[in-house]
């Protein structure tokens, strides 16, 4: 029975499409089995909104009059690259502002101007004949610039850790405040709605994918960085899998900060909350019988951020997470989730809708990520 | 609409002689309650009052305070959450000490339980998009 991209992308256009969510199919396999909901679901969307650091956006002003060649960069006071032509910049997600520290960061930036507000930007340049122009001090807004799109070179990881501190004091971090002796565990992930989590090996997702970003379509761009494939077989029979990520493109004039919201984690920094859903086509049983794994089957592992190389202490379902207390060294302690999961769900059921209005087509994979793919660390070098 | 605020006044060796609570009553028209003093002199004071008044003259008041040199700490009466700008993460939840936040586990929305909570202000700094504030007016 199996169905091929083609042949769900005409029930797309047709309006007859059968389309749910993870979390949909998860319960109709439990009543109907796996056989049946392979037969009667099309598609399956998924959907995540979780802090992702890997992210940026490209943006190109325009040329003033005289031109400038920007080489320092600043907007709202946030540095931005001015290593990429005249008037095209790079502002990275986590780059902190001079004057607010943590309190503003790139992040903020795109918030703002996804919200439409006015940005100064501020250029220094050293001056050259093609560009004579040395310094601009002006305010854009998302309207005024030519090109200004996301592209986050590292998200939606496949599965991540869930982190706890095992020293005698508070530490701050990405995964945010973790309370001494293992009393808290917070983890990242949406579980049984997550995209990489339901197409556990890529099968239908790669570069060229077509995805709900911020808000908007956007595209699967390239292997995310620091891509690798984790494989555990586990005792039970169930398979622990991590390790994949996506680089994803979108316009952010199209998005909405609803999907695309700046965040300070205390003593580390600004990171970015990132909406990105997936949409996965059910293209056989061994697909569906992956689309259709409950909270109960997926699992991570709780990691000790205090000590190099954040060692796993445990393996946990994300059932066991989302019942808001594990064991840990045979204490229960709180676990809270940073990902938030009732976005998750509206960005499953946007998905969902866009799919069901017969606009929202599928892009079977122009090319495939790699299969096997270990991650390489940084060894440093004696200075030749 | 009058107001009520509870602070905590530490007044420096030197700045024990001011009168402080003549100028609150006289200028700013503040009832000044005091809930417990300890004043000797020479010796640093600690004040821990009430203050009545509207909200404008509150503000104005704890200005002057501050402006004579005495260090002002206010007791937040409760947190405030900005429903509009919290995105139901639940990073406040694990860190809460009295589980007055909490997620609903049906709708995953975040809850707040104003009963349980001790304004212990944890929430306030580890909420991501900084949702969380305390109140301090009563």
């Amino acid at each position: 029975m199996a169905k091929t991209f083609e042949e769900i992308n005409a029930k797309i256009r047709q309006g007859q499409a059968v389309v749910v969510t993870a979390e949909e199919m998860v319960e109709l396999s439990a009543e109907q089995g796996v056989k049946k909901a392979a037969k009667m679901v099309d598609v399956v969307t998924t959907g995540t909104f979780g802090p992702m650091c890997s992210s940026g956006a490209f943006i190109n002003f325009g040329h003033s009059e005289p031109p400038i060649r920007m080489s320092e960069i600043y907007l709202n006071d946030v540095p931005a690259s001015g290593g990429i032509a005249a008037v095209d910049t790079y502002i990275g997600a986590t780059e902190l502002s001079r004057g607010q520290g943590m309190a503003y960061g790139g992040a903020h930036v795109i918030q703002d101007l996804i919200e439409g507000k006015s940005v100064r930007l501020e250029a220094r340049s050293v001056g050259t004949d093609c560009y004579p122009r040395k310094k601009i001090d002006t305010w854009v807004s998302k309207d005024d610039l030519n090109q200004a799109y996301l592209f986050n070179p590292r998200n939606a990881y496949q599965n991540y850790p869930a982190a706890a501190n095992t020293t005698g004091q508070t530490i701050y971090t990405y995964m945010g405040r973790l309370l001494p002796e293992c009393a808290n565990v917070n983890y990242s992930t949406s579980g049984e709605l997550s995209p990489l989590l339901k197409d556990p090996t890529l099968r239908t997702i790669g570069m060229g994918t077509r995805i709900f970003l911020g808000g908007t379509a956007g595209y699967v761009s390239w292997e995310g960085t620091q891509y690798k494939t984790v494989k555990e077989e586990l005792p039970n029979g169930d398979v622990y899998h991590a390790g994949r990520t996506l680089a994803v493109a979108g316009n952010l004039k199209d998005m909405n900060s609803d999907y695309i919201r700046a965040a300070v984690f205390e003593g580390y920094g600004v990171t970015m909350y990132v909406g990105l859903g997936i949409p996965i086509p059910v293209l056989d049983e061994d697909l569906a019988a992956e689309l259709g794994m409950s909270n109960e089957h997926l699992y991570t592992y709780i990691s000790d951020y205090s000590a190099p190389g954040h060692p796993g202490l445990k393996r946990v379902s994300y059932a066991e997470l989302r019942s808001g207390r594990v064991e840990l060294n045979g204490k229960q302690v709180p676990a809270a989730a940073l990902s938030s999961l009732s976005k998750a769900r509206e960005i499953a059921g946007a998905l969902k809708a866009w799919i069901g209005s017969g606009k929202f087509l599928l892009q079977e994979p122009i090319d495939r990520f790699p299969e096997e793919q270990a991650f390489k660390p940084l060894t440093e070098k004696e200075a030749r | 609409m009058e107001k009520s605020v509870k602070v905590f006044l530490l007044f420096p060796r030197e700045q024990v002689d001011k009168p402080i609570a003549y100028h609150l009553v006289k200028d700013y028209d503040i009832v000044f309650n005091i809930l417990h003093a300890e004043i000797r002199p020479n010796q640093r004071g600690q004040l821990t009052v009430k203050l009545t008044g509207t909200e404008d003259n509150l503000e104005k008041g704890l200005d002057f305070i501050r402006s004579q040199g005495v260090e002002v700490r206010l007791f937040p009466q409760s947190i405030i959450r900005d429903e509009v700008q919290c995105i139901h993460c639940g990073a406040c939840t694990g860190i809460c000490p009295t589980e007055a936040l909490s997620m609903d586990t049906g709708t995953w929305l975040l809850e707040f339980d104003p009963d349980k909570c001790i304004v212990c202000e944890q929430c306030v700094t580890a909420c991501p998009v900084g949702a969380i504030d305390v109140r301090i007016f009563e």
